[in-house]
């Protein structure tokens, strides 16, 4: 069903992550995707893999629930490991049949790039996806870029855009899925058949999909005029977004621990 | 015609995660045969669960649905059979619709479920009769026309389907009284001559009181109480504890029997409400 899937939703919660403010929360990940994109060591893996497992624990989400999103990406990973063994190029040879060449380097980075991306997935949902409210997240990217507004930069409008589109995804997979049963209901056959077939049973469900969509936007657009809405000039917020020192802090660990990553690449096993 | 009925079903969404919700919770409804059943609840008592289970959208974490007496889940594969013996009808059914003619959209079950050339036409004229559909708008875009329109070509669209079950998910919410009688009355008629179950999900007590043979009353995924009209609204204080109510019509009799004006409470409708009051009169002019 629709309604399984997890990927990048908010779980709402009292932990030390979902506490910090939103705007050092994106500023955190940034630091943290530099650093893990920046590891090509052993050494520095290990420590990666050691804050992005504190990470986890630090937010009290599941682990099931973290462990469900790698599977969403199981093939990139198999895909990207396949490829590095294969086409990667290095000295010490392993395998030499025909035209395949395993070179023990390519093992090796295969091994860092699908620790990299498995770091990067769990990193970012927990630091940001799980545990802060898309109106949170709007909200500080708001303000993390309102310096662009003096270059004339609609931020507000892109905010609420986003705001507006993240707000109405779970309504438009509930509809997605409301659709589809009726659809269901009436016998439509969704499972079987080939590409055409299966691309041809897809119209019962978007023509009405598209329908509610424009019905929606329409209701919306006529709900925030009828409350003044005007855009960004002179709205306060009701929520005003507050950092204190935990914030800085956690900041400044996690810029530790990128600048660590940098000191100890040359060490241990690299590529 | 076979009987549908329900055995310990419980049904949970979510399981494993914050949002884990037990939306049904061991119940049993033997809905029967040749009847109407009428399911009240308020929302969230899993009035939609339920009815999403009956034709096999819904498969139950525990327990059975029995179709004539089979299991529905009994070959996972053949649930599209069960779906074309079993009709339901959504919440505000007006948005599924997509052809681009009302007759080609009516005719999307039956044609899924093989009928074609003349039976099919049948099927499809039938239905919008029964439905309240004007055979003027059969060629009609279903763009083009009301939202109550709209409704009666959703719904017109499972009945086409002939289903020896018919469930409706509040077939008559946001509809203006006429079209509400219009509706409903329709599908009574249309359920008399094929002889089907029809169950209707309301949160209307008039309607439900009106129309239903047999009563079940759902509350946070149990069944609250069940049986026939008389028994259901006999029992007020249990009625109340779900926060539903007795159709209007009882209530006045409640209010007329504390002031000895009428000597009993069992009208549940305006109808039998009127003659009862008629009968009252006529007597006391004696």
């Amino acid at each position: 069903m629709l309604r399984d899937v997890t990927l990048g939703q908010f779980f709402p919660g009292e932990s030390l992550l979902h506490k910090t403010d939103a705007r050092f929360k994106i500023l955190i990940l940034l630091v943290y995707i530099v650093g893990v994109i920046a590891a090509n060591s052993a050494f520095s893996f290990l420590l990666i893999g050691t804050v992005t497992a504190v990470l986890v624990v630090l937010s009290r989400i599941p682990v099931k629930i973290v462990l469900k999103n790698l599977k969403a990406i199981i093939f990139i990973l198999i895909f990207t490991a396949v490829l590095n063994i294969f086409f990667y190029s290095g000295e010490t040879l392993l395998v030499d049949w025909y035209f395949i060449q395993i070179y023990k380097e390519g093992l090796i980075y295969a091994g860092f790039m699908m620790i990299r991306l498995i770091c990067l997935v769990c990193g970012s949902f927990v630091i940001l996806t799980y545990t802060t409210s898309p109106l949170d997240l709007t909200d500080a990217i708001e303000r993390l870029l309102s310096p662009l507004k003096k270059l004339k930069v609609p931020v507000h409008e892109f905010a609420m855009m986003m705001t507006i589109a993240l707000r109405f995804i779970p309504t438009l997979i509930e509809e997605t899925d409301k659709i589809m049963s009726a659809q269901k209901a009436r016998g439509a056959d969704m499972e079987s058949g080939g590409l055409i077939k299966r691309a041809k049973a897809l119209i019962p469900i978007l023509i009405p999909l598209f329908v509610s969509s424009f019905r929606r936007a329409d209701e919306l657009a006529e709900a925030m005029e009828c409350r003044c809405y005007h855009g960004g000039e002179g709205r306060t917020r009701m929520k005003q977004m507050e950092s204190c020192f935990r914030d800085y802090v956690f900041f400044t660990v996690m810029l530790g621990v990128c600048i660590g990553v940098f000191f100890i690449n040359g060490y241990g096993v690299t590529v | 015609m076979s009987s549908i009925e329900v055995k310990n079903v419980s049904v949970i969404y979510g399981s494993g995660t914050p949002f884990e919700k037990k939306a049904l919770d061991n119940v049993s409804i033997d809905f029967g045969n040749d009847r109407v059943v009428g399911i009240i609840g308020h929302t969230g008592s899993g009035k939609s669960t339920l009815a999403m289970l009956l034709n096999g959208l819904n498969k139950p974490t525990e327990g059975t649905v029995l179709l004539g007496g089979k299991d529905i889940w009994e070959n996972p594969k053949e649930i599209n059979k069960v779906r074309f013996r079993v009709g339901l009808v959504f919440q505000y059914p007006e948005y599924q619709l997509f052809e681009d003619s009302v007759y080609k959209d009516i005719s999307f079950g039956p044609k899924n479920m093989g009928m074609e050339g003349e039976a099919l036409d049948k099927a499809v004229r039938e239905a919008a009769e029964f439905c309240g559909v004007d055979g003027k708008v059969l060629n009609k875009s279903p763009f083009e026309l009301s939202g109550g329109q709209r409704r009666r070509v959703a719904i017109a669209g499972v009945a086409a389907m002939t289903p020896e079950v018919l469930v409706l998910d509040e077939p008559a919410a946001g509809l203006d009284p006429a079209g509400r009688e219009e509706i409903i009355g329709g599908l009574l008629e249309l359920r008399r001559k094929q002889k089907s179950t029809m169950i209707i999900i309301s949160h209307s007590m008039e309607d439900i009181a009106k129309y239903s043979d047999y009563i079940v009353v759902l509350d946070k995924g149990k069944v609250h109480l069940q049986g026939t009209p008389a028994e259901v609204f006999s029992n007020a204080e249990k009625l109340f504890e779900a926060s539903l109510d007795l159709p209007q019509v009882t209530k006045l009799f409640v209010e007329l029997t504390k002031r000895a004006l009428a000597d009993n409470t069992d009208v549940y409708t305006v109808e039998a409400g009127v003659k009862r009051l008629k009968k009252t009169l006529e007597n006391k002019a004696r």
